[in-house]
């Protein structure tokens, strides 16, 4: 699914591939901390390679297997703070809250 | 900076109207006084409906649901390019006239005229009502004589309000007045990409204005936002920069501690952050657009000359925010009640639009931490409620800086009072 510069995270791909922040966010609540924890701990050292990679295209003409790799890379953004600040799923102290986004820019 | 040094503790003395009394929140939990608002504030104060971006061009259209007016209203983009508003009520039998998936839903789209699902009576975008099924069978019958209704509709600087007064007492701009008329020549047109929020929030709309109209709160219900070496829990936070105009507040702040995010040391910030350099206060480089440049931006911006800088809060009355953000992007928040102690909720984040996937990440690294510091603010708020409607407790302290809090409370009770007197608009 993912281009071959970066198929260390091919693993990964078929769970966290997620187009749409709502879909990530419902992934991240349905996860454990050991497999949010093990997707951070492959994804995080390469973010720097994917951006660099995804910057050789055309945002919005992107091929489909790097199409995927952004949306691997917003995954990473999802997981992280509960990776590195709250140490669990949901937000701390956040209550019963939930923000549903509705709109966003495509890809 | 040195300014605030010279004034400690006592910001409610620069406001001495306000005074410092205790306060109590009646007005946040009692139904009574919630219809007097849906009056007294909702059907005469300006209210923000969207930007002119959502009507990108000649028969773009968007419906807003209104219920604390109890209408709907829709906006629209006429032949002539104008933007009108008008309340979605078919002239015939009182039908909603636009509407996709139900009736309750908002829709938005393109078209050349509105046609009623009913018994299909049309109108133009300028409103006229211009086809009638069977017109030969209503007596002395004139279509002349049923326009949808309009509604006052105004545009200031991309921003598209109405004001469902019958006259409102005051044009728009005189309504939003000096300090808020300070984000004019903002390149708003510029910061177009969009991620928009909404939520169903359980508490009166004016709980959850406050908990973002302070920051006294920040460095212990977001101590999370710092690394445990820079929290200050004991110390707390104070927002440098605050005034008050009419029934608007504004707030600014230059950063923890007076040092902007993006400059704090990588040791002292989270890893994501540093790895895609952006984080809660935007990306860390901002966009090469020169109207973005804080040197360039409109001096009402930061009209405290905070150096450095880093957000100013523009709280607009009666449930309107916008948050300009020294890194070249802004969001905006509303503020729609529901009954007494709900509310509908709405937050967008604007960014210029992305010219690479790496910029794209990093407003999505934005995009993502800011709207997780604002599930906290949104997870105390039912908690809130719950404490108030007890009635426990009649009347509550605020400290010197909450006094935007204060001036909401105020502002809110004056228009109420004003309503009763005479049913005239309290004036900004």
């Amino acid at each position: 699914m993912l281009p071959e510069e970066l198929a260390d995270l091919e693993p990964f791909a078929g769970k966290w591939c997620l187009p749409t922040e709502a879909a990530r966010y419902a992934q991240r609540l349905a996860s454990t901390m050991a497999e949010m924890q093990a997707f951070y701990d492959a994804a995080f050292p390469r973010v720097r390679d994917a951006m660099a990679h995804l910057d050789q295209f055309p945002l919005r003409e992107l091929p489909e297997r790097e199409l995927n790799l952004l949306h691997l890379v917003y995954s990473l953004v999802m997981v992280s703070l509960p990776v590195e600040v709250w140490r669990q799923p949901r937000v701390i102290d956040s209550g019963t809250a939930y923000f549903d986004r509705y709109l966003e820019p495509v890809p | 900076m040195a300014e605030v040094a010279e004034r400690p503790a006592s910001w409610t003395g620069r406001y001495p109207e306000l005074g410092t009394g205790l306060v109590s929140y009646e007005d946040s939990i009692s139904p009574e006084f919630a219809e007097l608002e849906r009056e007294a504030i909702f059907r005469r104060a300006w209210l923000n409906v969207g930007r002119v971006e959502q009507l990108p061009r000649r028969g773009s259209f968007f419906t807003k649901e209104l219920a604390v007016a109890r209408t709907s209203v829709i906006v629209t983009r006429g032949l002539d390019g104008q933007v009108r508003a008008f309340h979605n009520v078919c002239r015939h039998r009182g039908n909603k006239l636009v509407w996709d998936r139900t009736p309750r839903d908002e829709t938005s789209g393109f078209c050349r005229q509105f046609m009623c699902k009913y018994h299909g009576w049309r109108y133009g975008l300028d409103g006229q009502l211009t086809f009638v099924l069977q017109e030969e069978e209503f007596s002395d019958f004139s279509k002349a004589d049923f326009p949808l209704v309009a509604v006052n509709c105004e545009v200031w600087e991309g921003f598209i309000f109405v004001n469902l007064a019958a006259e409102p007492a005051q044009s728009l701009l005189e309504f939003l007045g000096p300090m808020v008329r300070g984000l004019e020549g903002y390149p708003f047109h510029l910061v177009t990409e969009r991620y928009a929020f909404r939520a169903d929030i359980l508490s009166n709309w004016k709980i959850f204005l406050d908990a973002f109209q302070e920051y006294y709160h920040a460095s212990i219900l977001h101590s999370q936002q710092q690394v445990p070496a820079l929290r200050s829990i004991e110390t707390g936070f104070k927002v440098p920069h605050f005034q008050v105009s009419g029934p608007h507040r504004l707030l600014s702040t230059g950063g923890w501690k007076g040092v902007p995010r993006h400059l704090t040391p990588p040791d002292l910030m989270y890893p994501i952050e540093s790895a895609t350099r952006a984080g809660l206060m935007g990306p860390w480089e901002r966009p090469d657009i020169p109207e973005l440049d804080p040197a360039r931006l409109p001096a009402g911006i930061n009209p405290g000359n905070l150096d450095p800088w880093s957000i100013s809060n523009f709280q607009i009355f009666p449930n309107f925010v916008i948050l300009v953000y020294e890194r070249g992007w802004y969001l905006t928040y509303h503020y729609w009640p529901t009954s007494c102690n709900t509310h509908a909720w709405e937050m967008s984040f604007y960014f210029p639009p992305a010219r690479s996937a790496s910029e794209r990440i990093r407003h999505e690294v934005t995009a993502v931490v800011s709207k997780e510091a604002g599930l906290q603010d949104a997870g105390t708020l039912d908690g809130t409620q719950m404490g108030l409607e007890s009635r426990v407790i009649s009347e509550y302290p605020l400290s010197g800086q909450e006094i935007t809090v204060r001036h909401l409370h105020k502002v809110v009770g004056d228009w109420v009072q004003s309503y009763l007197r005479g049913g005239q608009a309290a004036r900004a």
